[in-house]
């Protein structure tokens, strides 16, 4: 009786979610195998793997797929090392803290669309933006950001975005530490390196599998930020999966091989989770 | 807490919608300058109406369309008024998802522009009513031309524009010329279908092949490319409208080809520093003048099966009439009315006087036929664009690999053939051809 | 205890590097707030304008051109409701598993991670179809639905996380004075995790409020939330970005104001957590 209550309390996470997945997954997987436009009613059928073959022969595919592990990693990478980095910086008190994590935690709090507008107008727009006044500043020529370096700049935007997300994740971490653990080290001698290997990082080995897990989750179907500032390109440099079945989804209206990208982009998910599972997931059994 | 709160206040709200007897209309609108007038004006239309409530849902350009087109395809009823513009108004006449509008002699439906009116009808029966519509053509610096020693003609060609864009090019004062990258059907394809028009090529042959490795393609391209490389300025792969829009307005751009309704910003010395020295000429052309300006226009349809057609036939010709033109005239000043719709508005002499561009505005969309925009005979109906549903996802492939040439990362020709690739791929799924 | 003086050097340090990186990193939200404040030829002038005269105009054409307190209120509304449901779903289910191991927990865990992993893009359309036929389009409650769904898993993943933290020895002792289940949850339970409880329920108010992608698909006039309300600024045609700048200012506002207070509680919840 005492292990059942509590697996019931688990019923209802379970449950919901089961159904909230099973429904649209199995509509999702049935329209993968119809013809299924929306702007053209009358064409139906069975279209067997038809769909997933369009979808994977779009000469942007194998493209698309480098394009969205890059940023995958290269978002998760930066916002997990700056992220780490800053929260041991505000970690201990100082003047004004309260303030400046407000200001830290604040990009969390803009709309995906409005970042993209304010990074490609404001600020990396070669003519008036203020990161060419900056390198007007240093003598230097501005950088043409979204030309030529356009999946660079979609994930400097996305960055900023997640970094305070993962700012707040280790913040709260290392505000669970015990103190009197790291008062004894200190007072043993110990360096800052030594406590940032043997007591910080490990005690973050929890959070950042956290914070690794969600952000893959999310940034593997951005696309608003690089359909409002790059439209994909210049070519196809920065578009990504996502943007592939955007494109069939929205403008082809084809939800056939919409449902089929879908599918796909679950299973490359997958694929990178348990690959950075292996990498991170052991310390969810700590 | 708040929950149950929320749910109690949410309940109450619908009850209270319930017990209304008025007629309640959703209507789905794009976000320019003209609509947001409209929406303001409309408390004139629910007061000589007090039966009919209207409700706005505005959204940018790209979502706006898919969220109607979303809901139209689906029956889903959300909307009672959608604003679509010329791309969908002919698709979704033929398929019948679209009521027919039935206009009155007080209407004078003959007063419509006839290149707008004809690129609503199918079968002799109109399907969306303009609300405001659009050409493109050459917006330039005066004050440079003339110290260049340069006169811009009316009707220039593309040779002297590039001789006008060298001699005025001075950077990083100015550039000599500034034209749409973005990739996008209606971003920089917009402009480079009109590109390609008067150089004589065009989308698909009458068989519906694709013909982007066409001598007219090529000729065209690599034009653009060299133009914007040399006189253009920095960033061009990824501006638009609204970028270019800023550049102008702050004096950055020698001369600038786009829509008919950048005149109005440009010479508004509200927004533009420069507004004084503008001036405007038709768009310029190449091997032909056929095609070489757009036609676009916003406008107002109502879904088929819809059960307030009554209702939204009235706001649809309220919104579209003359006399809504003199409305917005009077609150607002005839340089803000909405243009490009009605042969009235043009004859008005306050109109001409109020807004310098009138004249090549009008002779601009006058001389644009979407059934007649190309040199080769083409099978498809449409200056810009061609008015089939593939069209969106062709445009934006073929107008990334255009973004990619100009930002030098391929050559004019690997972006053609990739370009040709794609489309012929859409097409062929789509079952146009084997 | 005994404790060196606060104010040495390295705090001093600490401080300056601080407040730089906190000034860089907030550099483009504070250049949109002063965005907002200026008309739209300044907005774009080059070089950018740092003093000006600053107008309220934009903050009027946003409040006369929309409904800002029917979006505000759907979006606070759906927001709320959705963390909270969220909240009562997944803390018993990440309870359950952090604290009575079950064999296939990774296996449940990872799974719900994986019902996310689908681009909503993708999933679009039959959504769509069921939120229709269903006649819960352009309603508050098709987006709880969604947004509840949607940060369930989130919520389940990060609960279970900061409970592991918790030493279950704590709730054992707990358990063998004779504290029932509910008693071992309340007193014992959440206490320890408020910290937890906090980042994640803010975390998804976060995540829904700015949730643009179904609040614009499925809604319309009646259900639509903030994100609409930004959506009807970027204009095709015509300079918007100062307006645009004064509607996300006014979107951010309230949920900035409720991180600011709620930051304290959660310092509050996570010295609580660390003092045994």
């Amino acid at each position: 009786m005492k292990r059942l209550i509590p697996r019931l309390l688990l019923a209802p996470a379970v449950a919901t979610l089961f159904l909230w997945m099973i429904v649209p997954l199995v509509m999702t997987l049935y329209f993968s195998v119809i013809r299924y436009n929306l702007l053209q009613p009358d064409v139906t059928g069975f279209a067997g793997l038809e769909n997933f073959e369009y979808f994977v022969t779009d000469p942007s595919f194998a493209t698309s797929v480098v394009n969205t592990l890059l940023l995958l990693g290269s978002v998760i990478a930066i916002t997990v090392l700056l992220g780490v980095a800053v929260a041991l910086l505000i970690n201990e008190p100082f003047a004004g803290r309260g303030l400046v994590r407000v200001l830290l935690i604040s990009p969390f709090f803009v709309m995906p669309t409005v970042n993209a507008l304010m990074w490609k107008n404001m600020m990396m727009n070669p003519i008036y933006g203020v990161l060419a006044q900056v390198w007007a500043f240093f003598g230097a020529p501005p950088v043409d950001w979204l030309t030529d370096f356009p999946l660079l700049s979609v994930i400097i935007m996305v960055s900023w975005q997640w970094l305070p997300f993962a700012t707040l994740i280790f913040m709260t971490a290392l505000q669970s530490m015990d103190r009197e653990q790291l008062e004894a080290a200190r007072m043993d001698g110990a360096s800052y390196g030594q406590q940032l290997r043997y007591l910080y990082i490990p005690h973050l080995g929890r959070s950042v599998a956290v914070v690794v897990m969600i952000e893959l989750i999310f940034l593997l179907s951005i696309f608003a930020e690089i359909f409002t500032t790059t439209g994909g390109g210049p070519g196809d440099a920065s578009t990504n999966v996502a943007f592939l079945i955007f494109k069939q989804a929205l403008l082809n209206f084809d939800a056939g091989v919409a449902s089929a990208g879908a599918l796909f982009a679950v299973v490359l998910a997958n694929i990178a989770a348990i690959f950075l599972i292996r990498m991170v997931g052991k310390n969810l059994d700590k | 807490m708040k929950f149950r709160l929320a749910t109690v206040f949410a309940a109450g709200l619908m009850a209270a919608g319930l017990a209304q007897a008025a007629t309640e209309l959703v209507i789905a609108t794009v976000n320019n300058g003209h609509m947001i007038e409209m929406q303001k004006l409309s408390k004139n239309f629910e007061a000589a109406n007090p039966d009919i409530k209207l409700k706005w849902v505005t959204l940018e350009e790209g979502v706006l369309r898919q969220r109607v087109t979303t809901d139209i395809a689906t029956k889903g009823g959300q909307f009672d008024i959608m604003t679509i513009g010329m791309y969908e108004a002919p698709i979704w006449g033929k398929k019948g998802w679209l009521q027919e509008l039935k206009t009155d002699a007080a209407y004078d439906a003959n007063d419509l522009l006839p290149a707008i009116r004809s690129a609503l009808t199918v079968g002799g029966k109109l399907y969306a009513a303009p609300f405001y519509g659009e050409s493109s053509m050459l917006m330039y610096r005066k004050d440079l031309a003339d110290k260049a020693g340069v006169k811009v003609p009316e009707n220039p060609t593309w040779p002297q524009i590039a001789d006008l864009a060298k001699k005025i090019h001075n950077p990083p004062n100015t550039y000599g010329i500034c034209l749409r990258g973005k990739p996008g059907w209606g971003d920089n394809m917009a402009f480079l279908s009109t590109l390609v028009n008067t150089y004589g090529g065009q989308w698909f042959d009458m068989g519906w092949k694709p013909q982007l490795e066409s001598k007219p393609w090529k000729d065209a391209i690599t034009f653009y490319v060299d133009l914007l490389k040399n006189y253009g300025p920095p960033g061009s792969s990824a501006n638009s409208f609204n970028e270019i829009l800023a550049l102008t307005n702050s004096g950055k751009c020698g001369m600038w080809i786009d829509a008919t309704i950048a005149a109005s910003f440009v010479s508004d010395p509200k927004q533009s520093k420069v507004a004084d020295q503008m001036a405007f000429a038709q768009a310029p052309t190449a091997v032909t003048p056929k095609g070489a300006n757009w036609l676009w226009s916003w406008n107002l349809a109502i879904p088929a099966g819809s059960q307030k057609v009554d209702a939204a036939q009235k706001f649809v010709t309220w919104a579209t009439s003359k006399e809504y033109i003199q409305l917005v005239a009077k609150t607002n000043g005839w340089a803000n009315v909405p243009t490009g719709t009605r042969k009235s508005t043009y004859a008005s002499p306050e109109f001409q006087k109020a807004a310098r561009f009138a004249a090549a505005e009008l002779k601009a969309i006058e001389s644009a036929n979407p059934t007649d925009s190309t040199l080769p005979k083409s099978p498809y109906v449409g200056v810009q664009f061609a008015a089939i549903p593939e069209f969106q996802a062709i445009g934006i492939a073929v107008g990334q690999q255009m973004s990619a040439a100009l930002a030098g990362k391929t050559t004019v020709d690997a972006a053609l053939k990739a370009s040709q690739v794609a489309a012929e791929r859409e097409m062929k799924k789509a079952g146009y051809y084997k | 205890m005994a404790r060196q003086s606060t104010y040495t050097p390295a705090y001093a340090v600490r401080t300056v590097a601080a407040w730089a990186v906190a000034l860089l990193l907030f550099f483009p939200l504070g250049w949109l707030l002063l965005t907002a404040f200026k008309t739209e030829l300044q907005a774009i002038s080059v070089p950018p304008l740092f003093l000006f005269e600053p107008t309220l105009e934009n903050f009027h054409e946003v409040q006369s051109r929309s409904d800002y307190l029917h979006y505000a209120w759907n979006s606070v509304v759906t927001s709320v409701a959705s963390t909270l449901i969220g909240l009562a779903i997944a803390a018993p289910a990440a309870y359950a598993m952090a604290f009575h191991k079950g064999k296939r927990d990774k296996d449940i865990l990872m799974w719900m991670l994986s019902t996310k992993m689908m681009p909503a893009v993708g999933a679009l359309v039959p959504i769509y179809v069921l939120a229709q036929k269903s006649q819960l389009l352009d309603t508050q409650l098709a987006l709880i639905i969604v947004f509840t769904l949607s940060n369930l898993p989130i919520m389940v993943w990060m609960l279970y996380s900061s409970f592991k933290e918790i030493p279950h020895e704590i709730l054992e002792a707990a358990r063998m004075d004779g504290a029932t289940l509910w008693q071992e949850a309340t007193r014992v339970l959440l206490p320890l995790g408020m910290g937890g409880l906090a980042s994640t329920g803010l975390l998804c108010l976060v995540l829904s409020w700015n949730e643009a992608f179904w609040s614009l698909n499925l809604t319309a006039a009646k259900g639509g939330t903030l994100a609409t309300l930004i959506a009807s600024y970027s204009s095709p045609e015509g300079l918007f970005w100062a307006k645009l700048s004064a509607a996300s200012l006014m979107a951010i506002a309230p949920i900035v104001v409720f991180g600011w207070f709620s930051q304290k509680q959660l310092v509050q919840g996570l010295t609580f957590g660390a003092v045994k």
